[in-house]
């Protein structure tokens, strides 16, 4: 047992990390997200996806990552994939990442990032007008205004069957906005000085940034673990904590700044929103929650108990 | 990540499993909770059939006596002594995982020599001296003192939460010797014998009705200076080398426990019907989702101290953090499930709800945790 990530397994993460910083850095978040402000706050249309982004993502193996080598992807796994989207999740990077990904070696042009691929998960589409593809029944699909000024959204009356990949995925993403809304929160109360001292020396808002860490490796040896089993129950589970931990670590985020973190110009509101909208996808925390409370009877009838 | 174990560990394991099978039937019947001599004699007995068999110490280095174990193998023995329902290390707790290991690593040779291998046979029990009725979450303002005299040191003041001080033959005990220096720079580790004059023991009751841990009295007690682990006002170092989670293991068989109670608690819902209640298997289904993500931090925290060559990491408090919490919410959770018998002490679950409310206390309070973490881990400044 070494449940440790590799070399090569750092090597990729830092790969990824690097390419999002230049490529999708704040900078390039907040001109997708525009000023808000004005009569049009939360009503201005969502900003189109970057498709030059997209074929950069698709360059660099983030759809095909898990496509076989002789079908031209670059043949790794799971564990894999999980870390690319952690990366994705930890820089907000907005486009229907979990679609396309799972579309590569099906759809032509996903892997490559030529071709922009949406799906419903859940009863939820997202990106439906950007994507050249849509996979799944749209028939009677609605457009929501959405919460997430990144992910425009559509809602539709036929659930899509619940995909494992799909769930393990998004709960990669949420582990790392939590882990990204944590490194957030603990900077500025570091920084941000109130009654002559950085906030953070109070234990009122040290516990708070305390427990963020805990939800954040809690979730992440659940996400990492379910990658390498592959186990639905084992995706399950993290993915309720995974949803906790984002959830959770945004509103906590929000709290430590304080007013500032009430603003349009923070970006904790976009991890914010971004987490409310990725734990609607798949079959919902009630399911997850169902299957895993079957569990433990047919296991302890299993092991004879 | 890999998460499979190699061909030696699983060897490992199916040994050890066969052992277990052949050992466990013929152990003694297990002694009341109150029967102190009985379980000293009980745990010792145990302890005695590990060191035959070779897996006493497992986890100790070769040259303290122990089997210089991989983490790894740490684990695969605490996780399968669980699951076949073995005795728990109970009155060797100290000696093994405590005093035992801080003596290897700041002991002289003559005192490893006499200290370590009884730990190991089953032959002497510790307890440990260490909290005061004033030092608690702040144990380095301990007051217990300690004056040069001749060849010894004369011991007054008084301990608490003492656990096996009824039936055990040393104490691990921080003392004061310099009451001028800073608080972490006047205390000094000793082994005392707890035959010694001056000692009062008196059991302290717990919330369960139990008494499991001690006040201890210490009235001119004399402790030869031979008996000092390391230099005088250097104890707290001399503490703090081993005062933390061992290498991930500290909890491994309660998380094994805790998912064996949880399937429990889903049969007996099953059975009179609470199953039917949807937010409480709703919550069972969580408590789920908890455990296996508490097992999958212990192998994380264990890969993670293997490859760090033992060391054990402030990760630690991130799952006594979690953990302690989780386990209370647990017999919360039997309490909704047992309906009215939640209140009837014949029930196990019962007991163990009453005993869970120390989780988040012990060992340093959660309060105590969030600090380790926010300032060691996140890089908050500490505060006043």
């Amino acid at each position: 047992m070494d449940f440790q990530l590799t070399d090569d397994q750092r090597a990729l993460r830092a790969g990824v990390r690097e390419l999002l910083v230049r490529r999708f850095g704040r900078e390039r978040l907040r001109a997708a997200v525009g000023p808000g402000g004005g009569g049009s706050a939360g009503r201005r249309a969502v900003g189109g996806l970057d498709r030059a982004l997209w074929r950069e993502l698709g360059e660099a193996g983030f759809f095909a990552l898990r496509l076989p080598e002789e079908r031209g992807g670059v043949g790794l796994g799971l564990p894999e994939a999980v870390l690319a989207f952690e990366e994705a999740g930890r820089a907000l990077l907005p486009g229907p990442l979990v679609a396309t990904h799972l579309a590569a070696g099906e759809v032509p042009g996903a892997a490559t990032g030529t071709c922009v691929v949406a799906a419903v998960d859940g009863s939820l589409v997202e990106w439906l007008d950007e994507a050249d593809v849509v996979r799944g029944d749209v028939g009677g699909a609605v457009a929501l205004r959405s919460v997430d000024p990144l992910t425009p959204l559509h809602r539709v009356p036929r659930a899509a069957p619940p995909d494992p990949v799909a769930a393990l995925l998004t709960a990669a993403e949420q582990l790392g906005s939590a882990a990204w809304t944590c490194a957030l929160a603990v900077q500025h109360a570091r920084t941000r000085e109130q009654f002559g001292q950085p906030i953070g020396a109070f234990q009122a808002v040290k516990h708070l940034c305390s427990e963020m860490l805990v939800r954040v490796e809690v979730a992440r040896a659940a996400v990492y673990a379910a990658a390498v089993t592959g186990d639905p129950l084992d995706i399950a589970a993290a993915r309720l904590l995974a949803d906790e931990a984002a959830e959770r670590g945004a509103r906590d985020c929000l709290q430590v700044h304080g007013g500032m973190g009430f603003t349009w110009e923070s970006d904790v509101h976009l991890h914010l929103k971004r987490a409310w909208s990725r734990a609607r996808r798949g079959e919902g925390a009630a399911a997850a929650e169902e299957a895993l409370a079957e569990d433990l009877l047919t296991s302890a009838a299993r092991s004879g108990a | 990540m890999d998460l499979s174990y190699s061909a030696e560990d699983e060897e490992f394991r199916a040994r050890l499993r066969k052992w277990l099978g052949e050992v466990l039937p013929g152990l003694p019947a297990k002694p009341s909770a109150d029967d102190w001599p009985g379980r000293r004699a009980y745990d010792l007995g145990w302890q005695r059939l590990l060191y035959d068999a070779g897996y006493a110490g497992l986890h100790w280095s070769v040259d303290a006596g122990g089997r210089g174990a991989t983490p790894t193998r740490h684990l695969i023995f605490l996780e399968e002594t669980e699951k076949a329902g073995a005795p728990y290390v109970g009155a060797n707790f100290v000696g093994l995982l405590h005093a035992g290991p801080t003596i290897a690593a700041e002991g002289s040779a003559r005192q490893r020599a006499r200290w370590l291998p009884p730990v190991l046979r089953g032959e002497e029990v510790w307890c440990q001296g260490f909290s005061e009725p004033d030092a608690g979450s702040d144990l380095a303002s301990l007051r217990t003192r300690a004056w040069r005299d001749g060849d010894d040191y004369v011991v007054s003041g008084s301990k608490i939460w003492t656990s096996h001080a009824e039936v055990a033959d040393w104490c691990e005990l921080l003392v004061r010797t310099d009451a001028q220096a800073p608080k972490h720079r006047g205390i000094t580790w000793l082994a005392m014998p707890m035959d010694a004059p001056g000692i009062t023991v008196r059991p302290l009751r717990t919330l369960a009705g139990s008494a499991e841990f001690a006040e201890v009295f210490l009235d001119e007690v004399r402790v030869p200076v031979a008996n000092r682990v390391g230099e005088e006002n250097d104890g707290w170092r001399v503490t703090m080398v081993t005062l933390s989670f061992e290498r991930g293991t500290a909890f491994v068989g309660e998380v094994v426990a805790c998912r064996r109670v949880l399937g429990e608690l889903a049969r007996e819902a099953r059975k009179n019907g609470r199953w039917d209640d949807v937010p409480l298997r709703r919550r069972l289904g969580r408590l789920n989702a908890e455990f296996r993500a508490l097992w999958r931090l212990t192998q994380w925290n264990v890969s993670e101290s293997e490859r760090g060559g033992g060391v054990p990491g402030v990760g630690g408090s991130v799952f006594k953090l979690r953990y302690s919490q989780a386990r209370q919410e647990l017999y919360d959770a039997a309490a909704e499930v047992l309906g009215p018998e939640a209140l009837d002490l014949g029930r196990e679950w019962t007991v163990d709800r009453l005993s869970s409310l120390s989780y988040t206390i012990a060992a340093g309070t959660s309060q105590i945790q969030r600090n380790i973490v926010a300032e060691r881990i996140l890089g908050l400044p500490k505060g006043r």
